[in-house]
């Protein structure tokens, strides 16, 4: 009978210990997320409060709260303004140029690699294509500037014994350069990297289809566009809807630096995109709200851009952001 | 027979052009190494293609010996080993926390964490919020604002819930609390999105300028790539100059000729320690780039 009660007890004391023991793992588990919490609070959820200032004329000394509401002042201010259309005109075109002409690159890439067999090679031509993707613009614009430099760069000496150009050109600050150095530049630094997800689809197709396909007598190329292609059409939707929903992000850094952070007024005319504008309005102008302004337009854009661009998704691929 | 040959002419084409491709990334990488070890005055001279004329070592002397870029180094380091720590540290406790089932309002903190992802304040009003937070010309600007990402949150929580839950449940059963359970086991058997996450993440701390540019004027307390883009906006300013006056640009040339070689010399130091650690870690990164685009 004892031995019963104390049984009886024992499972008493158990469940007890594990109630305890879910509240304390409760405890535990809120301690580690909560912390988070407040983090993003502070850094994500104030500046995105801090937005309002948009509609405020804010000043350092009155602060964000005491200054004065101005309404659409600075949005009007921006689209009237004969910056807009540059702008504008630059973010697009950049945006697209990098889409359109970058995004064969990182496929054409994979298509290629999987035909290399030996896998010394290919793990050499994958190290190398990586690379740029891990080096800073800094560096990335200062090696782009050497080389195209007016006094010995290596570009303008090559062409010249090639006898393609007399004199050496200034790649650099002529405005119809711009373009191609800039998209040629984020393709080198980013194809690489960018065809990993294609690869790792590429890797995934069933060998049989391959020795199905060569029986009947196929070659290569031909197995590449009728197996590998059609092997990674899923990707490469995803991968072009993504893109498509951030068409405002023309780039910063890349153009930033490749300008030298838009010190040339005629370079200006072609590289000037929103967010170098946001910059060097807030930051060199310190015209806090109208920089605001011009941000907070192009979120707007962005974010229904992104609705429109995951809605797309979903019909067409069935994976959404969300 | 003949579609052996065209195979074969395919895979040579495919050789050649990859070859080609990977000649034009190692080639100004080449030519950086180059002309960091040919004599300034010598690399103004013009004509370096593929091999150092005059031979020195000398703008490597300059690189270690010029406490500006020493300072710098020591900023880039340390922002690169304490911001690191620090966010995958915070990050991967919050991922470990959101991805219990446990865990009570789990989708009210994954929304939340979310909506981060997508919107943000932008520019000005985060400058706003480093101001008030006292955080400008301090070390610390380069760790507080970067001790969370969201993304890097997502990879987590969707690696942790692919563990084995016996291992989890055995270890709450050997009275592990849930701290114990993620450093003890969870973080051990989690090395590849770790190793993946932590080279991401150190890379964009190394890499990182704008920060130093924005943040930063304490000249004491810029990292190696602020430091490095002052340098060469400062050659470069004579040739990207609205109009330059030809005595005032040849005055600048020569002003910027060490500093030329020199910019090259720190340029391939700083590129350095990552060409020595991505390499080691691709087969991870490769993982935890799949990972990561697997919707969670």
């Amino acid at each position: 009978m004892k031995s019963i009660e104390k049984g009886k007890d024992s499972i008493k004391e158990r469940k007890k210990f594990c109630l305890g023991n879910k509240s304390k793992t409760q405890l535990s588990l809120q301690s580690m997320v909560v912390p988070g919490v407040i983090y993003m609070f502070i850094f994500s959820y104030i500046p995105l409060f801090g937005i309002i200032i948009a509609f405020k004329d804010y000043d350092i000394v009155t602060g964000i709260l005491n200054s004065p509401w101005v309404g659409f002042k600075y949005f009007k201010e921006f689209l009237t303004s004969p910056n807009f259309g540059m702008v504008m005109r630059n973010t697009l075109l950049i945006s697209t140029l990098k889409l359109v002409v970058g995004f064969p690159f990182p496929i054409i890439f994979a298509l290629m690699l999987n035909e290399i067999k030996c896998m010394g090679a290919r793990k050499a031509f994958q190290t190398i294509t990586y690379l740029p993707h891990f080096m800073s613009w800094v560096v990335i614009s200062g090696m782009v500037m050497s080389l195209l430099s007016i006094d010995g760069g290596q570009v303008n000496e090559a062409l010249m014994k090639l006898g393609v150009i007399k004199e050496p050109v200034n790649w650099i600050s002529t405005p119809k350069y711009f373009l191609p150095i800039l998209i040629g530049t984020g393709i080198w630094k980013e194809f690489g990297f960018c065809a990993i997800i294609y690869i790792a689809a590429i890797s995934g197709v069933n060998p049989e289809l391959y020795e199905a396909c060569s029986i009947d007598g196929a070659s290569r190329l031909k197995q590449m566009l009728v197996v590998t292609l059609p092997a990674i059409i899923p990707q490469i939707a995803i991968t072009l809807i993504m893109k498509l929903a951030s068409i405002l992000n023309a780039g910063f850094s890349d153009i930033l630096l490749l300008t030298n952070e838009g010190q040339n007024t005629i370079m200006r005319n072609v590289s000037d995109v929103i967010e170098t504008y946001v910059y060097r309005m807030g930051l060199k102008s310190q015209r806090y709200s109208y920089a605001t302004a011009v941000g907070l337009f192009k979120s707007v854009v962005s974010i229904t851009m992104l609705v429109l661009s995951n809605k797309l998704s979903a019909k067409l691929t069935d994976t959404t952001l969300w | 027979m003949k579609k052996i040959d065209s195979d074969k002419a395919l895979r040579l084409v495919i050789y050649a052009v990859l070859t080609l491709v990977c000649l034009t990334i190692i080639y100004p990488f080449w030519n950086l190494i180059v002309i960091s070890l040919n004599t300034g005055t010598d690399t103004a001279r013009g004509g370096i293609m593929m091999w150092p004329r005059e031979f020195t070592w000398e703008n490597y002397k300059l690189v270690f010996k010029d406490t500006r870029l020493v300072t710098a180094a020591k900023i880039s380091v340390l922002k690169t080993v304490i911001g690191t720590g620090a966010q995958i540290l915070f990050t991967s406790i919050f991922a470990y926390g959101v991805s219990r089932r446990e865990l009570k309002f789990k989708n009210f903190y994954m929304k939340y964490a979310l909506l981060t992802m997508y919107v943000s304040g932008g520019l000005i009003p985060s400058y706003i919020l480093i101001r008030t937070l006292h955080l400008i010309n301090t070390f610390w600007v380069y760790v507080v604002p970067a001790m969370f990402s969201a993304w890097n949150m997502v990879i987590f929580k969707s690696f942790f819930e692919n563990l084995p839950e016996g291992l989890l449940e055995s270890a709450k059963i050997d009275g592990a609390g849930e701290y114990m359970t993620f450093f003890k086991i969870v973080v051990p058997i989690s090395g590849p999105v770790f190793a993946s996450l932590i080279l991401f993440t150190a890379v964009d701390q190394w890499n990182g300028w704008f920060e130093g540019a924005i943040y930063i004027t304490n000249q004491k307390l810029i990292p190696l790539q602020t430091l490095l883009k002052q340098i060469i906006s400062a050659n470069t300013a004579g040739q990207l100059m609205d109009q330059v006056s030809g005595t005032a640009a040849e005055k600048l040339a020569e002003e910027t000729l060490t500093s030329k070689s020199l910019s090259t010399a720190a340029m391939f130091v700083t590129t350095i320690p990552i060409i020595m650690v991505y390499p080691f870690l691709q087969k991870y990164f490769v993982g935890g780039m799949m990972v990561g685009s697997i919707k969670e």
